[in-house]
């Protein structure tokens, strides 16, 4: 930038000289139509050109290799890193390096009228990104080629897609709030922002509290002593498809989420009554994260844990009203296959199958003979009175 | 053609108009026995979807009537009106048979307390199913009907005291240890599976699908049954009332053609839902 800077105030001193220059060059390229011997269009159109944010440069400034007129046919690349040295080795460093043969423009637009960052109709304006990077990334082919899944429609049905498209509010987090912007880099890239051990301190720049109550519980505290299987935010929240967590729909599938890593304490769950109601859609039925709180998951053993022995009839009481020391006592993981730990439900459970398939078995070899037997003797009834 | 008549002569319910016809069940046993038939049927409606939660039609249902919570209201609305018929009838036993003295409920011939006469009744017919003795003839309640009572009476106990200590959960581990809530869930749900398959497979052969009453005894629905029917299935009944000079004042009037139509409207819905439920909870019973 400051490279920038001191090569826009050298520009300046020569202002009167390179006006002239441009006066020249649109006595040809001002010529709407104007085109080169294979068709591409080469006219400028001068008003935007001076709206631009290089609207003060001389075309030479950018077309440097152009000394005088007639000019060969074929020009050199404009190197725009002759001003912006930072941000073209930061693009040439990451996913984008071979995107195109001038990456700067497919982002930032037509190259005689890029606008500044905060001009509303610039294509990186924050309310404009998600568009701009759904060109390509909204492109089923090109998803399909690098193997990502539709991100584009999956971030504009996020909350915050919403934000942005139906709030307009600039501080929703749009595709560089995570990506950056010059140096995107692979999720697989340590150095990335999307790298999974950088993922909270990502989410963090805009979501401060839950990211330090995150680093205060379990799984924060694994992450950060090295354990990459620990989950992070978008384990849980998933990358852009980021619902509301008031939604219902997305209440729902949390336990299931949890249950990814947590298979033995899910599985007993599913055994119970929060579970079952929870299933046919009753959303107000305790999920994990009811008892275990949300960001900042601590063990039972932590006193500050909602599971914690000696909360638990607060935990249990947000939704049972009048929970007492006794009631607290109900396990919510109780898992009746094993004998040593519930021996009490084991042994109810096994009564229970026991009861149900005796009665059920004696009645229904009962009930098969019965209906052999009885079918018999009407058929002997008829036969007699037909006789 | 020969087989249609045929049914008719040994006895169906609906025999028509023709011929004598005798009391069964007053209109309290069947006012008592509706309430019973529509509640456990709410019951099991509404409580199945829970019990097996995660097949696709108990959350089809749940959705198509109003979520969980229309469910639960609905199973609750249930189990009280049950719990009332229950003490009703409870309540009524008692004062007829330790108030009024009434003879007959406790012991004999027509009461439905399982006597040694049951047991030697059980073997009997499980020797005529074996082609090693004649058909056994029967009082008013034969031992499967007597079953068939007490196993709802037990059923009604064991899975509304499981009920309402879920429903009342805070209060009730007030008296007993939270733990037992779990142990609560698995009774609940299991007897109440118990109750269900035996009601929708056993119950409804050995009263309505057997052969002599298939498809349908509308016995509980009209009250009352033909001679013929009576002699085919409680011949003892029979003989005893003749010999007691007292068959005269169980006779009644003919059927109510009217009566018989509900009977059977009200009898193929239940046996429909009840078969489905059944198909539907034994595979998913299965699958798991």
């Amino acid at each position: 930038m400051n490279t920038g800077r001191r090569i826009l105030a050298l520009v300046l001193l020569a202002v009167p000289a390179s006006r002239a220059q441009s006066t020249a060059c649109l006595s040809c390229h001002g010529t709407e139509g104007m085109q080169d011997s294979s068709g591409h269009s080469v006219y400028v159109d001068e008003a935007r050109r001076k709206a631009s944010v290089h609207g003060i440069l001389a075309c030479t400034d950018c077309h440097a290799s152009i000394k005088g007129y007639p000019h060969p046919e074929h020009v050199q690349r404009v190197e725009c890193a002759k001003c912006h040295p930072g941000e073209v080795t930061d693009v040439g460093a990451g996913v984008h390096a071979n995107a195109s043969a001038q990456p700067c423009l497919g982002c930032h637009g037509q190259a005689h009228e890029i606008l500044r960052v905060h001009d509303p109709n610039s294509p990186v304006y924050p309310l404009n990104v998600p568009r701009t990077c759904g060109a390509c990334h909204g492109n089923p082919d090109l998803a399909k080629k690098y193997g990502l899944s539709n991100v584009f429609s999956l971030y504009l049905d996020s909350i915050h897609g919403f934000a942005l498209s139906r709030d307009g509010l600039l501080v929703a987090a749009t595709c560089s709030s995570c990506h950056g912007t010059h140096k995107i880099l692979s999720r697989k890239n340590p150095e990335s922002r999307t790298y999974k051990a950088n993922i909270p301190g990502t989410c963090g720049s805009c979501h401060a509290g839950p990211e330090a109550a995150y680093f205060g519980g379990v799984h924060g505290q694994n992450l950060r002593a090295g354990n990459l299987a620990a989950p992070v935010c978008t384990d849980c929240h998933t990358a852009h498809q980021i619902s509301r967590p008031q939604d219902a729909e997305w209440q729902m599938k949390t336990s299931a989420t949890c249950g990814n890593c947590h298979k033995g304490r899910f599985a007993t769950y599913r055994d119970t009554f929060h579970a079952q109601v929870s299933a046919l859609g009753y959303v107000e039925a305790a999920h994990c994260w009811d008892c275990h709180g949300i960001h900042q998951i601590l063990p039972a053993s932590d006193p500050q844990s909602p599971v914690a022995r000696a909360n638990l009839v607060a935990t249990c009481g947000r939704c049972h009203t009048g929970a007492n020391p006794s009631l607290v006592s109900y396990q919510p993981h109780a898992d009746y296959r094993n004998r040593r730990s519930n021996p009490t439900l084991y042994f109810s459970a096994l009564f229970m199958n026991l009861l149900l398939w005796s009665v059920l078995g004696f009645f229904a070899l009962h009930t098969l003979l019965w209906g052999i037997r009885a079918g018999f003797h009407q058929h002997n009834n008829n036969a007699h009175r037909e006789n | 053609m020969s087989n249609h008549t045929s049914i008719h002569a040994v006895g169906s319910p609906e025999g028509g108009a023709e011929g004598r016809h005798y009391l069964r069940f007053t209109p309290g046993q069947r006012v008592l026995h509706a309430i019973l038939m529509s509640t456990f049927l709410g019951l099991a409606l509404t409580g199945l979807p829970m019990r097996f939660s995660s097949a696709v039609w108990s959350v089809r249902f749940a959705h198509a009537v109003g979520g969980l919570a229309a469910i639960l209201f609905f199973h609750k609305f249930c189990a009280v009106i049950l719990t009332v018929a229950f003490l009703v009838h409870v309540g009524d036993v008692l004062y007829r048979g330790l108030i009024r003295k009434e003879k007959g409920i406790f012991w004999g011939p027509t009461s439905l307390i399982p006597q040694p006469r049951d047991v030697m009744d059980f073997y009997a017919q499980v020797k005529w199913f074996l082609w090693l003795g004649p058909k056994p003839n029967f009082d008013h309640f034969a031992y499967w009907e007597k079953f068939d009572y007490w196993a709802v009476f037990w059923g009604m106990v064991v899975i509304g005291l499981s009920g309402y200590a879920m429903w009342f959960a805070p209060t009730f581990a007030l008296h007993i240890p939270g733990s037992l809530l779990n142990v609560a869930l698995v009774i609940h749900s299991d007897e109440a599976l118990l109750a269900v398959w035996f009601i929708f497979a056993i119950h409804f052969f050995n009263t309505h699908l057997r052969p002599g009453s298939f498809p349908m005894d509308l016995v509980v629905f009209t009250g009352q049954e033909s001679e013929a029917e009576m002699k085919a299935k409680r011949q003892l009944e029979y003989e005893r009332l003749i010999a007691q000079g007292q068959l005269q004042t169980r006779q009644t009037g003919p059927t109510d053609p009217w009566l018989m139509k509900i009977g059977r409207t009200v009898g193929a819905v239940a046996l429909a839902v009840g078969f489905i439920l059944l198909w539907l909870t034994l595979t998913a019973y299965f699958r798991k």
